[in-house]
């Protein structure tokens, strides 16, 4: 989870990814942040994820995000 | 007669297809009659209001209804200046002391925003002003009035000293790109755009104005749908989408995840992009999913309204080539100036200048900045002629076709915005407790980085950077240093800096 908040925080040093869970709905990410986020979980976890799984409820929040990484890696 | 006014268009589509959709958006949508009717109010209500050649703001949510006060603006024979809601505070208020405008058009999302900024002049509402009568007598008279060199539209762009610049462009240069991009793209009735790039910029005339020559149609795209690929390729498909004009980012975030082994945009037969170079890899991704479809290269500087050269790609390119940029459009030239003003010899590297109708009139109210990119021909020394310096170097390729090959300073193509990245520093040095800032860009991973000096820390810095900077010119990586790089001359040392980030973010 601190690997993750730390790419995230890499992007948006302003914003609190601990408590915010509306990342997608208070347009908070915008596509470049998604695909920043994705390349980088790609290259620090080894993770591909996968287009469907890109929607906004895997995004809106770190725990959501992180709970897919989980998911994935236990594929 | 020849035409001589964009609105030309749309009165001769809307006799054939009063009924057919022109504009549809997230909630509503407009047919060519509804546009005509709306729009010939919102004239006639500007007229009565005694405002003629002088700019309109439109501030308001990205919809078909924007799209019609555009148009009203011009039938009132005023420019429109297209405001996005979204726009922080601080930037809007430096394109009204700009304007000085004497009218602003809003709808009821940005009233509230538009009602706090100080300007000397009235506050439209959409719905009332759309609504109104129509005075045809006055319409035209204002039409007989109007010539084709009149602005019809101010957008404005990143600005190295910290202030945008609002390019104004007029129907002569708007018709001669309409003509001959259409005929370059080949769009017709059965046209059915999908739209991606914002209002406020040139890149939607692509869209607005073919829609109105041919009686097509156009898809305003919901924002978010641009950051789920899955998602925007089952849009495309509900609404039978067969031509798109997207910045390269936005294609690439469809290939780059592999969306095309899930769901394919069976309908899309014509695929144009600019504003960056397409990455072979992911350009070959397409081409693959959609093997019959025209794949188009634009490439042009907002100075040039809109697009100024076409690349259709009849060839296959190795990863590590670069697809060119192709050739101008039919009545416009490009000329590639070395250091000496002089053509440069055939694969020299030179400036990329234009030379044609398709020069936009210059920057609005700055003379000066105008004066140094709009500049006489320096091959002719006879008559006045006017090229445009985009600052971008080129090349021509073995084979004639023109190659993009880079900036001559430091603005960035980044998400297919242009940005000065000298704006985004004076911002950042305007901060209190910030004594020196400079801004890099990785082109490979497409981040802006900043590096700065001062007592601020990143996540204060970078939430005040939001009041005053859109969202795409915010930078992706912020580092706080001990001390910046200087050069002997005293200057921040960049290529140190550049190859400080590099070492630090290897792989």
């Amino acid at each position: 989870m601190k690997e993750l908040l730390n790419i995230l925080l890499e992007l948006h040093p302003d914003v609190d990814f601990e408590s915010c869970d509306t990342l997608v709905d208070d347009k908070i990410l915008d596509s470049f942040d998604i695909i920043t986020i994705i390349s980088e979980i790609n290259d620090r976890f080894d993770v591909v994820i996968p287009a469907e799984e890109i929607v906004p409820k895997n995004f809106n929040s770190a725990e959501a995000l992180f709970s897919l990484i989980e998911r994935l890696e236990n594929e | 007669m020849q035409q001589t006014n964009v609105l030309e268009y749309l009165e001769s589509t809307v006799k054939r297809l009063p009924d057919k959709v022109a504009f549809a958006g997230e909630n509503s949508e407009l047919t060519f009659g509804e546009v005509y009717e709306k729009s010939r109010a919102i004239g006639t209500f500007l007229h009565s209001k005694g405002l003629y050649n002088e700019p309109v703001v439109v501030f308001m949510e990205k919809s078909p209804e924007m799209i019609a006060a555009f148009f009203g603006c011009v039938y009132g024979g005023c420019f429109y200046v297209p405001i996005d809601a979204e726009m922080p505070r601080f930037r809007i208020e430096l394109i009204f002391e700009n304007l000085k405008p004497r009218a602003v058009i809003c709808d009821k999302a940005a009233r509230e925003s538009a009602k706090s900024f100080e300007f000397d002049g009235d506050l439209l509402d959409y719905d009332a002003v759309s609504s109104g009568n129509i005075d045809g007598g006055a319409l035209e008279e204002i039409r007989d009035r109007q010539l084709d060199t009149d602005p019809i539209y101010i957008v404005f762009t990143s600005g190295s000293t910290g202030v945008p610049k609002g390019v104004a462009a007029c129907h002569r240069s708007v018709i001669d790109y309409i003509e001959n991009l259409s005929d370059v793209l080949g769009f017709n009735e059965d046209t059915r755009f999908a739209n991606q790039t914002p209002l406020y910029f040139d890149a939607c005339l692509k869209e607005l104005y073919p829609t109105l020559k041919f009686g097509a149609t156009t898809y305003l795209v919901p924002k978010s749908l641009f950051m789920f690929p899955v998602k925007l390729v089952e849009y495309m498909n509900e609404h039978r989408i067969n031509t798109i004009c997207w910045v390269v980012s936005a294609l690439t975030m469809i290939s780059a995840f592999r969306t095309f082994d899930k769901v394919v945009p069976h309908y899309l037969h014509t695929v144009a992009f600019g504003s960056e170079v397409f990455p072979i890899k992911q350009f070959r991704l397409w081409k693959e999913a959609l093997p019959d479809a025209s794949f188009t290269n634009l490439y042009g500087p907002t100075e040039a309204t809109g697009m100024c050269c076409y690349f259709k790609v009849d060839r296959d390119f190795e990863l590590d080539e670069v697809m060119p940029i192709g050739r101008p459009f039919h009545n416009t030239e490009i000329l590639l100036l070395g250091e000496d003003n002089k053509l440069v010899k055939d694969g020299e590297v030179g400036e990329i200048c234009v030379r044609g109708t398709s020069l936009t009139l210059g920057y609005y109210h700055a003379f000066e900045k105008t004066g140094e990119a709009f500049v006489q021909n320096p091959l002719n020394d006879r008559y006045p002629e006017l090229i445009y310096r985009t600052g971008d170097l080129g090349k021509r390729n073995e084979r004639g076709e023109l190659v993009f090959v880079s900036r001559k300073d430091y603005q960035i193509k980044h998400m297919g915005h242009r940005i000065e990245l000298g704006e985004i520093e004076v911002n950042v040095n305007l901060m209190p407790d910030i004594s020196m800032s400079c801004c890099i860009y990785d082109g490979e991973k497409g981040k802006i980085v900043l590096y700065y000096v001062g007592g601020t820390e990143p996540g204060e810095l970078v939430g005040a950077l939001k009041e005053r900077l859109p969202r795409y010119m915010i930078p992706n990586k912020v580092e706080k240093i001990e001390k910046m790089p200087l050069t002997a001359n005293g200057k921040i040392d960049r290529v140190t800096l550049r190859k400080k980030y590099e070492s630090e973010n290897k792989c």
